[in-house]
């Protein structure tokens, strides 16, 4: 396989008992591109996400990053990995406060001593700082826990976890979906940042117009499985409606697609 | 929120944002709890002016009853260093029901290995084993007893995090047979006569001490270190926990170990106050170490307290226990008292978390 290629699935399929939330999908990513993954509710695409982040376990298939054949068996490795994953469902903490929560899983210690480990709670102030500047998030207090914190500010919370590190693959499962129009604003930012600095991107979005607004391609799924890969200059949102509602299936996916 | 706290881009540590810390609020519990039982003290008729907590009497060198509050601390320091261990639990959204037993059976099989040979120049007539396990150094029965503990707690770690059994279950079944083990070490027998040395554990104020130690040191880890952090995210969102790349199941082993570890030292300790071990020590205890965490803020859903809370609220225990003795009423309304206790403090917890959503 090519260097350019930072993530490639091959086959990649999940059953649920009988549930087939994913199947045989085959997906390539360039280094440097933002690629969005659009669908009905229960096409398979927060699955997709999943599997290859190592949260939950493929039923079969084979995930290639980074020029290597991975089998994460958590989303710590996929993590440590360089795979950066804003889910669906927050990962966040509600108990504890800005730094403690884009830290949580890889905190800064000021001594090692194992599970004991003292940490260097000033570091991460700062680093969440520069990080949320970087990102323009604006929160009041980060040392209030994220409890009482609005939707956006929650989103900007796990999306500025993704952001403060450097990874060599951010997923984000429908970042803006509760958010406002400001807040989804910063989000797109955020997101034009990552690829300015040529961090590769797939975006989980049912928003049409920041699709067209983001990224470079658009992969349809449909029932679990591919149903078009598609170019964004080739295409256009009745487009793709019309992959996601079934009308169009895309040539090459004509014998498997339902 | 309003927008001119916005735009900061999260630059400032707005102190007057700061949420109040609910310790000041127990802090205050306590108070108004001994202004309650000082104010009865005052105006029931067969009290005749008693003060609780207060040298009114001349009878100490000093404004406090000195002998009442040494009471009070050092009826809570043996159940509050389990409490110490129950809080972590709980804040992982865990609980320990097996403390009381863990306290039973750890007594029992450390003071066999604490035992002194010659009692009044006559062989030990408690004797469990044979010579070879009389007068043995300090470190022995102490290691042996923290090692109960770490076997027990360990067990109910492993069953709550690797068969995913509810923790109330798994550390229910605990509690039975740890007990078990209490009856069947000595066929019943109390084991009396431990050594000088081990005497020394937990004579005078030692619990006390004890308490006072092992509280400063689980408050700095519980605060400082990873492993307090990683169980407040496990009891606040465990999925994210998860997520986070944290070794949820590693962590509840580790968790519960610890709360088994401080169950058996809080029994090295009362074995050694009492100078005996003896099947029943223990029994209710799990029940009052997880009061004084509750009244002390700990949530049973999770996430929140601290080690400064329980230590308060063990504190309120002791004060609410002390006080119905010196207000001389029976030990059985002290238990229905206690009982009441426990459930005003969790739906004051559900009420204070309602009203934190609503204002949100
Ligand atoms: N843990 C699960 N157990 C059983 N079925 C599941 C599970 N997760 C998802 N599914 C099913 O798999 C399908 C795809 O779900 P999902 O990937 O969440 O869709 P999307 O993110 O595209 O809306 C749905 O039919 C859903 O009901
Ligand atoms: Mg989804």
């Amino acid at each position: 396989m090519s260097d350019d290629i930072i993530l490639e699935t091959r086959g990649l399929t999940k059953h649920y008992g009988g549930v087939h939330a994913l199947e045989d999908a085959d997906f390539v990513l360039q280094r440097g591109e933002h690629v969005a993954v659009v669908g009905d509710n229960g096409a398979g695409k927060s699955t997709f996400v999943r599997q290859i982040t190592g949260v939950e376990q493929k039923t079969r298939g084979t995930v290639i990053f980074d020029g290597r054949e991975v089998d994460f068996k958590g989303p710590l490795e996929a993590r440590e990995a360089g795979i950066e994953t804003v889910f669906q469902t927050l990962a966040l903490a509600d108990d504890l406060d800005v730094p403690d929560n884009i830290f949580l899983g890889r905190e800064l210690f000021k001594v090692k001593l194992g599970p004991f480990s003292i940490l260097d709670y000033k570091a991460m102030r700062q680093a969440t700082l520069d990080g949320l500047q970087k990102t323009a998030v604006k929160i009041p207090n980060i040392r209030n826990t994220i409890r009482n914190m609005s939707g956006g500010q929650r989103q900007c919370v796990a999306i500025a976890r993704t952001a403060s590190f450097h990874s060599k693959l951010t997923i984000m499962d429908e970042p803006t979906a509760a958010l406002g129009v400001q807040e989804t604003a910063q989000v797109e930012n955020i997101i034009r940042t990552l690829k300015a600095a040529g961090e590769p991107l797939i975006l989980i979005s049912h928003n049409m117009r920041q699709v067209f607004d983001l990224v470079d391609r658009i992969i349809v799924f449909r029932r679990g499985r591919i149903c078009a890969n598609l170019k964004k200059q080739e295409t256009d949102p009745q487009d793709i409606v019309a992959y996601i509602t079934g009308a169009k299936t895309g040539p090459e996916y004509m014998e498997t697609a339902v | 929120m309003a927008d001119s706290t916005q735009g900061t881009g999260g630059l400032t540590f707005d102190k007057s944002k700061r949420k109040w810390p609910n310790e000041i609020n127990i802090f205050m519990a306590l108070i108004l709890i001994i202004v309650i039982f000082e104010a009865l003290g005052q105006l029931l008729p067969y009290m005749n002016n008693q003060s609780l907590l207060f040298d009114t009497r001349d009878r100490f060198d000093s404004i406090f009853n000195e002998a009442r509050l040494r009471i009070i601390i050092l009826q809570v320091s043996i159940i509050g260093i389990i409490a110490l261990g129950v809080t972590q639990v709980i804040i992982s959204q865990g609980i320990d029901l097996s403390s009381g037993s863990i306290v039973g059976a750890t007594a029992m099989i450390t003071m066999s290995f604490a035992q002194t040979e010659l009692v009044n120049g006559n062989p030990n007539p408690k004797a469990i084993f044979g010579p070879w396990a009389m007068d043995l150094p300090l470190l022995v029965p102490v290691l042996v007893g923290l090692f109960c503990g770490f076997i027990a707690g360990m067990i109910n770690g492993f069953l709550i995090a690797y068969t995913r059994i509810p923790p109330f279950i798994a550390t229910l079944g605990m509690m039975v047979s740890a007990r078990g083990v209490a009856k069947w070490w000595s066929r019943g027998k109390p084991v009396s006569f431990p050594t000088e040395d081990y005497a020394w554990i937990g004579s005078g104020m030692m619990p006390v001490v004890w308490f006072v130690i092992l509280a400063i040191l689980f408050h700095l880890i519980m605060k400082y270190t990873v492993y307090g952090k990683h169980t407040y995210a496990i009891g606040s969102n465990e999925d994210a926990a998860r997520m986070s790349g944290i070794n949820v199941a590693r962590h509840k082993v580790l968790i519960y170990t610890i709360a088994g570890m401080l169950a058996a030292f809080a029994a090295i300790i009362l074995s050694s106050k009492n100078l005996t071990a003896q099947t029943g020590m223990g029994i209710m205890y799990e029940l009052d170490a997880i009061a004084m965490a509750v009244i002390g803020g700990v949530s049973l859903t999770g996430g929140r307290g601290s080690i400064i809370g329980t230590v308060l609220g063990a504190l309120i225990f002791g004060v609410i226990i002390s006080g119905f003795t010196f207000l001389k009423l029976d030990a059985f309304y002290q238990e229905m008292v206690k009982g009441a206790i426990i459930v005003a403090a969790v739906v004051l917890d559900q009420w204070r978390q309602q009203r934190a959503a609503m204002k949100s």
